[in-house]
């Protein structure tokens, strides 16, 4: 039997995938549910597995090519099997799995192996098969109390040879916990986050049964973070023109405000039992907030964007400026990278902000260069409320109380926890529908709110 | 007689114990130190330090031979070998005295005599000038008491005519003729310095180089450079005999199957050191030892809670920067911090001959072995502005690093000033860095530094000046 391994596609805009590393060489034997090649989309890494079992015949795209979906990568075989017409076959010889159909509950995942039926054909039976990603890698989401050690400007701290052996080997360095002085990346922490066990793989997790709870909600994927701290980019003439004259309307900052509700029963429900954990540090709403907003922002960085000048700068990083509440006024100290930093630092840095807040002891840097504001108001019993933006950042949340109100369930009313969130956003630099986008997010985070700790 | 509290009681006061007494002073901690002999240990008083006197006696000599090529005439001169002992003695003299000062001004009381341990917190000092104490260690007990010269089955050193290197640095006479039983560090280093002081040396090395240790291809090159200085070397040779007799010391030696003898005025044993552990009281205290070497953790602890040991008798390179990279690791454990370990991997090994030797890392042939593929650059020092205009062009620095993540595996040197000029690939190793920051490293011209820049870059295959 004859097993083609394809480029898969992995999401709609994928066009084409770089082979990054192949795990196993020409020669070697592979069984159905082993990994053997890692593919990188422009989202993501992501694992493919052998469907069929046999012996990795041929490697077709060598590490580090790329090539359009569908096209064939590798061929797996029975060491009798002929392949040399198969390896040396024009391109588009296989139909286009690729192209299939979104995956709807009744529809066979696409690129399944083919029904034994096809086998009985002139040619050996040939089967074309889309690996299912095994791990969709997506940085930001991974394990994210490895990134607890990244200094608060985001410079990602590790020798010149951490750097290279991740650079060939695809780990991700900002991943990594150092171990080397004040946190430095050094070779060891390399090597060990290549030899930790591939989450997926060990779990043996993969194909239709580990689809989403959710089968018509599309993944929430963050996009991968950016090297650079911040990028620039030019203005549209439309968004020039609207630059130009909101402010003329609503000077200085042209507000628009959007408010969404928030269910917050699953969320409760997780913060009582986080808080029951001995020895771990207390989760506020607030720091649940801040973390659903900072993935959100990741996913819409439009929002975590601001005029800058002639250009609109969209921030890569979310640096979340918290507003405390002083006798004489208001300080908005700043959590840095909270997209990446897992929701018990969260709480633990921004109790530690607010206190020092609060005793006059933020440091100078504490207190500049967030991207995006949060303002809660909840535990002064308030429904909502609109905030102002903290220029010159594009937009702020105001968060008002959970509470306890009566909802319709199934036809029936009942008692459940219900929180109202409210954005206030620079016109100049963004719009309603953006805004919109970006709250959906924020309330799917805080609705599903395992994937606050994942 | 009622016992003295400290919180740390060092024994032994050479580099390992010296540097951790001062470690634990300036982290806070009372310290007592224990020394039967002067404060700096072998290193300072009878190794490292006036060995490294007498070679630069044997430097100067050099000179003055060479003096017509630099168009000095010099006649009539004459070199002393008791005034280069005597001056040896002087400057191990002040860099004890040194120890000293220091000692008072971390405010770390000296006890003389020689220590025992008569639990794993109390030292009795016995044998002293100013009489027997007992101290108490509040919190450790550093062990620090270094080693002592091994010799062959059979054979005893007396340091008359059969002599260790405490023999050689002490005894102003001169022999007509020695030899030198070992070709480590310390056989090489004497064989310079007796050769160029007019001795008729011989060195015996049972193993099939010179400098074992080192790369390959620095042992060959000094055994080239030494032999064209009419020392004789001799590799491979087991002594089967040490005889003292009326003209002098027979040494049976077997080499190839074939046993004949080597006559000289003076036997130098130089056949590696000995943990010193006797009369320690480890015994009693069941500290874990492993083929004579007290065992310690990272943290330099030994098996025995609060007592640690450091330096030679625990282990590893048997070298005064290894211990005093120990004893603070030792003190800052003990006050409470948490040091990084000592990487053993990356300690730099030096011997002062002419041309000097330094290395750090592994050898060519250790890095080959290890499977993964090399790439090796190597730069002649005559092909060194500087190294000609000093006319000093023996030897050359060879990198060897990983051909794929250009790593820095090692790192080997012969020339002038190797022992100074292996910091920088300690640096980098430290560091992490790889061949491209050496090379993106702009080196002074003319240095003798430029060598390390284009070893590296033939690393990477494209040297600029060969």
């Amino acid at each position: 039997m004859i097993t083609k391994v394809l480029m898969p596609k992995l999401s709609d805009a994928m066009e084409t995938g770089k082979v990054i590393k192949w795990l196993r060489k020409e020669g070697d034997t592979v069984k159905g549910g082993d990994v053997i090649a890692e593919i990188e989309t422009d989202k993501a890494n992501v694992e493919i597995e052998a469907f069929g079992s046999g012996v990795l015949r041929k490697i077709v795209v060598p590490e580090g090519d790329s090539v359009p979906v569908g096209d064939l990568i590798g061929v797996i075989a029975d060491p009798s099997d002929d392949i040399a017409n198969l390896a040396a076959a024009p391109k588009p010889a296989a139909p286009k799995p690729a192209a299939a159909p979104p995956a709807t509950a009744n529809a066979p995942a696409a690129g399944r192996p083919a029904a034994p039926a096809a086998a009985t054909g002139p040619l050996p039976a040939m089967e074309s098969y889309q690996s299912v990603p095994a791990t969709t890698q997506v940085v930001p989401m991974a394990p994210a109390a490895a990134a607890t050690v990244q200094p608060a400007d985001g410079r990602v701290k590790a020798s010149p040879l951490a750097r290279k052996i991740a650079g060939q080997t695809g780990v991700d360095l900002r991943l990594i916990q150092g171990t080397g002085p004040g946190g430095r990346i050094i070779r060891r922490d390399v090597e060990a986050a290549q030899a930790a066990p591939r989450p997926a793989a060990a779990a043996g997790v993969l194909r239709p049964a580990a689809a989403p709870s959710r089968p018509d909600a599309a993944a929430f994927v963050v996009p991968p973070r950016p090297e650079a701290e911040f990028e620039d980019v030019a203005m549209t003439p439309m968004r020039a023109a609207i630059a130009k004259r909101m402010p003329m309307s609503k000077a200085p900052v042209p507000h628009f405000y959007v408010t969404s509700e928030v269910d917050m029963d699953a969320a409760w429900k997780l913060r009582e039992q986080l808080n029951s954990l001995e020895g771990q540090p207390k989760i506020s709403v607030t720091d649940m907030v801040v973390k659903a907003t900072a993935l959100a922002l990741r996913k819409n960085p439009g929002v975590n964007a601001q005029l800058n000048g002639q250009a609109i700068r969209v921030h890569h990083r979310a640096h979340i400026g918290l507003a405390v509440a002083l006798e004489q006024g208001l300080i908005t100290p700043v959590l840095r990278d909270c997209d990446v930093k897992p929701l018990g630092r969260i709480a633990v840095e921004s109790r530690d902000l607010a206190e020092r807040a609060r005793g006059g002891k933020l440091r100078a840097q504490e207190m500049s260069g967030a991207t995006f504001s949060i303002s809660n108001l909840g535990m002064y019993d308030v429904e909502e409320f609109s905030a102002i933006i903290n220029p010159p950042e594009g937009a702020i949340l105001a968060v008002g109380s959970v509470r306890q109100t009566p909802v319709v369930d199934d036809g029936e009313i009942r008692v459940g926890r219900r929180m109202k969130v409210t954005i206030s956003c620079d016109h100049r630099v963004m719009d309603g529908a953006m805004g919109a986008r970006f709250l959906q997010d924020v309330k799917r985070l805080l609705e599903e709110p395992l994937r606050l700790l994942v | 007689m009622a016992a003295q509290a400290f919180d740390v009681v060092v024994v032994g006061t050479g580099p390992g114990g010296y540097v951790s007494a001062i470690r634990c002073a300036q982290l806070g901690l009372s310290v007592a130190t224990v020394e039967d002999d002067r404060p700096g240990g072998v290193c300072l008083n009878w190794g490292c330090i006036p060995t490294k006197s007498l070679l630069r006696n044997a430097e100067v000599v050099h000179l003055f031979e060479r003096a017509a090529e630099f168009g000095i005439a010099v006649n009539d001169w004459k070199a002393d070998y008791a005034q280069a002992v005597q001056r040896s003695r002087r400057v191990a003299d002040r860099m004890a005295k040194g120890v000293e000062f220091l000692f008072r001004k971390n405010k770390i009381t000296l006890f003389r005599g020689r220590g025992a341990l008569t639990s794993a917190k109390v030292v009795e000092v016995t044998g002293g000038a100013d009489g027997a104490h007992t101290l108490e260690a509040r919190r450790a007990v550093i062990l620090a008491t270094g080693s002592e010269p091994r010799s062959l089955p059979g054979v005893t050193i007396d340091e008359k005519r059969i002599i260790s290197s405490t023999g050689a640095v002490t005894n102003e006479g001169r022999p007509g003729s020695l030899v030198i039983i070992g070709a480590g560090a310390v056989g090489i280093e004497f064989a310079d310095v007796y050769a160029t002081y007019g001795v008729k040396v011989t060195v015996l090395e049972a193993l099939p180089r010179v400098l074992p240790v080192e790369d390959e291809e620095v042992s060959a090159l000094i055994t080239r450079l030494f032999s064209r200085r009419d020392i004789a070397i001799r590799t491979g040779a087991k002594v089967k005999s040490v005889t003292p007799g009326a003209s002098g010391i027979a040494v049976a030696v077997e080499a190839e199957g074939k046993t004949d003898t080597v006559q000289a005025d003076q036997v130098l044993m130089a056949v590696g050191r000995a943990a010193r552990t006797k009369g320690l009281g480890l015994e009693a205290l069941s500290v874990a030892t492993e083929r004579g070497f007290v065992t310690v953790s990272a943290a330099m602890e030994t098996s025995v809670k609060g007592l640690y040991a450091i330096g030679d008798m625990a282990g590893h390179q048997m070298l005064a920067h290894k211990a005093m990279a120990e004893g603070v690791v030792a003190a800052e454990a003990i006050a409470g911090q948490s040091p990084r370990p000592v990487d053993y991997g990356n300690v730099p090994s030096c011997t002062y001959c002419r041309p000097q030797v330094a290395s750090i890392g592994v050898s060519e042939a250790t890095a080959r072995a290890g499977g993964r593929e090399i790439a090796v650059g190597k730069f002649p020092f005559t092909a060194s502005g500087k190294a000609v205009a000093l006319g000093e062009t023996d030897g050359f620095i060879k990198v060897v690093a990983d051909k794929t993540t250009g790593e820095l595996l090692g790192v080997h040197i012969v020339g002038p000033e190797a022992t100074e000029l292996i910091h920088e690939f300690a640096v980098g190793r430290t560091l992490e860095a790889t061949l491209e920051e050496i090379v993106h490293t702009i080196h002074a011209h003319p240095t003798l530094s430029e060598a390390a820049l284009e070893a590296t870059l033939a690393a990477l295959g494209h040297p600029i000046h060969i």
